[in-house]
């Protein structure tokens, strides 16, 4: 049960990075691979921040400004520069890893004995249950420090949500979406599109950082390779829940991001314990990824054949 | 309110490629003039337009616009002055969005966006009055995305959307170019109607002999980057689809000449 939990908390920790990129694939159509780096520059500051007993919540606030800060430099790279997008995601993340690793000191920072956001959680967790140690929800026997773990993570993504629902329909919000959609029109309604994607793609990886900050306080270390491949991780997260959703309306689709993202740490909890060799799951998550890039395709080829049939 | 002063853009300068879509452009338009636009072509008409708008800026010349001189500013900023629409279809609106949403974008068209909410009751109420004008059953379906409308509608849409603030200049850019002949007809009413109640200044290029006829104050015929006709006031009045069709063959027999006689001059001298 406790491996159950803990597979949901992953899940929703994640949920942020894939919001994240939902931001940047699919509302701006920018393949940005920063997030592969802006997710351990999130762990990283988080982590020496906490280390030097900074406040938790301010350390985790610290990862998100940073992760927007490395956005932010993508987005201008790209409007400003005229660098392609890949390329301009392709340059700040491997600018990223040396500064994560100076950020750290080190390569790995352990976090075991610091009060971290999950330390917090439990220590709540277990005093609003009293000091008991073990819950019974719907007849499992849950351990209260992973459950009010869950909660809390729970209650964080879910606000974060709603913000970023609420922001994507404020006049800027919808103005970011329609610089995504048609370019020209929004130039032709005076918005400034070269601010847009880098506001944009600030907030995006904003969000991925913010998913490492939790990552680390919740697996207890922050990694300088901990980003690596975390771009598709994202992907395949928004991919399963724009399938789970079939909605484009915005509120749809974050919920979508969101689902995806838990039940795809579902899918690779159980192949695991199945037992998948992890060091396969990087070329098993691109491989799913490149059939969910395909299949429609070839769905739409088998309709047209059988149209001509 | 308009005046553009020896405006010229070449594309590809300097290289086999090279386009001299403008040569030199004067032209004054007064406050509340519609002016309508013809030529053949590659005559630099479209170019124009986007002179205007800031799509790109100009080599030499100079703009100035509502007393401002917009020659350097960037197409965003312009778009505080300026409501547009294109012949695609598919350029004025974004899909994804919602009917209201996008209205709600032109509502603020060149103003500052913050983070107040889009989608004010106030808003919705303006746009449900505004949409049912067109008569085309939309406002019933403000919430759904534009990308389900055809392309008639998201015309008519483009154009409430490019005069829900009311613009100093209006640019048309062969608007009903790929619209069926019903959609084409209803667009034009359209443009009629907001033009004459917004007592608006316009600048409108169009392939239809019919329109440059019938629409307007003032018609401009454009060859090779140049103005090379202006018909204002009663003359303009008593231009007829045929006299505009006449002028185009002479424009195309001169063309001849001029080859002819080079290929002569050629065959003779070198």
């Amino acid at each position: 049960m406790s491996l159950l939990i803990g597979t949901f908390t992953i899940g929703l920790i994640l949920s942020l990075l894939a919001l994240g990129v939902f931001i940047s694939f699919r509302i701006f159509a920018f393949p940005d691979i920063t997030a592969d780096g802006s997710i351990t520059l999130g762990a990283s500051v988080a982590a020496i921040l906490l280390v030097h007993n900074v406040s938790p919540p301010l350390a985790s606030l610290a990862g998100f400004l940073a992760g927007m800060f490395a956005g932010a430099c993508t987005g201008l790279l790209h409007t400003r520069f005229k660098i392609n997008s890949l390329l301009s995601g392709i340059l700040v993340m491997t600018a990223l890893y040396s500064v994560n690793l100076h950020v750290m000191g080190k390569s790995n920072i352990p976090l075991l004995s610091v009060t971290t956001l999950v330390t917090q959680s439990e220590r709540i967790g277990v005093s609003l249950m009293r000091s008991a140690t073990t819950l019974d929800l719907a007849g499992w026997e849950v351990s209260v420090r992973d459950a009010s773990v869950l909660a809390a993570i729970a209650l964080a993504v879910a606000v974060t949500g709603v913000l970023l629902y609420w922001f994507f329909r404020t006049d800027l919000g919808m103005a970011m979406r329609a610089t995504g959609d048609n370019v020209q029109m929004v130039r032709a309604l005076g918005v400034n599109d070269a601010n847009m994607i880098v506001f944009g793609l600030a907030i995006s990886n904003g969000l991925v950082a913010l998913a490492g900050a939790l990552l680390a306080q919740y697996q207890g270390f922050a990694d300088v390779g901990m980003g690596i491949g975390m771009v598709v991780w994202g992907l395949a997260s928004v991919i399963i829940g724009e399938a789970l959703v079939a909605s484009n309306r915005v509120g749809m689709t974050i919920v979508g991001a969101l689902m995806g993202s838990v039940l795809f740490r579902l899918l690779v909890a159980v192949a695991l314990r199945w037992g998948l060799n992890p060091n396969d799951l990087k070329l098993i998550t691109a491989a799913f990824v490149f059939c969910a890039l395909i299949v429609p395709q070839f769905l739409h080829k088998g309709k047209v054949q059988a149209a001509h049939a | 309110m308009l005046e553009l002063h020896a405006v010229s853009k070449t594309f590809n300068a300097n290289t086999p490629n090279e386009v001299r879509s403008l040569r030199g452009v004067d032209l004054n338009l007064e406050a509340g003039s519609w002016v309508v636009i013809i030529g053949t072509n590659g005559s630099g008409k479209s170019t124009l337009l986007n002179a205007v708008a800031g799509t790109f800026l100009v080599d030499e010349g100079s703009i100035r616009l509502a007393g401002r001189v917009v020659t350097t500013w960037p197409e965003h900023a312009r778009a505080q002055l300026i409501g547009r629409v294109f012949q695609n279809p598919f350029s004025g609106t974004s899909p994804s969005l919602s009917i209201e949403e996008n209205l709600s974008l032109a509502a603020r068209r060149g103003r500052s966006r913050g983070l107040g909410w889009g989608l004010k009751a106030s808003l919705i109420g303006r746009m449900r009055d505004e949409v049912s004008r067109l008569n085309m059953g939309l406002e019933d379906r403000l919430a759904n995305a534009i990308g389900s409308l055809s392309g008639g509608q998201r015309q008519a849409l483009t154009l409430l959307m490019a005069t829900w603030l009311r613009p100093e200049l209006l640019l048309l850019d062969e608007h009903t170019a790929a619209l069926d002949p019903k959609s084409a007809d209803l667009v034009i009413a359209l443009t009629e109607q907001v033009i004459a109640r917004d007592k608006l200044t316009a600048l409108m290029v169009t392939h239809s002999m019919q329109q440059a006829a019938s629409l307007g104050d003032r018609l401009i015929m454009m060859h090779r980057g140049q103005i090379i006709h202006d018909f204002q006031g009663a003359e303009k009045r008593r231009l007829r689809a045929d006299d505009l069709l006449a002028r185009f063959e002479e424009v195309r027999r001169a063309e001849q000449l001029d080859e002819s006689a080079a290929l002569m001059l050629a065959e003779r001298y070198v």
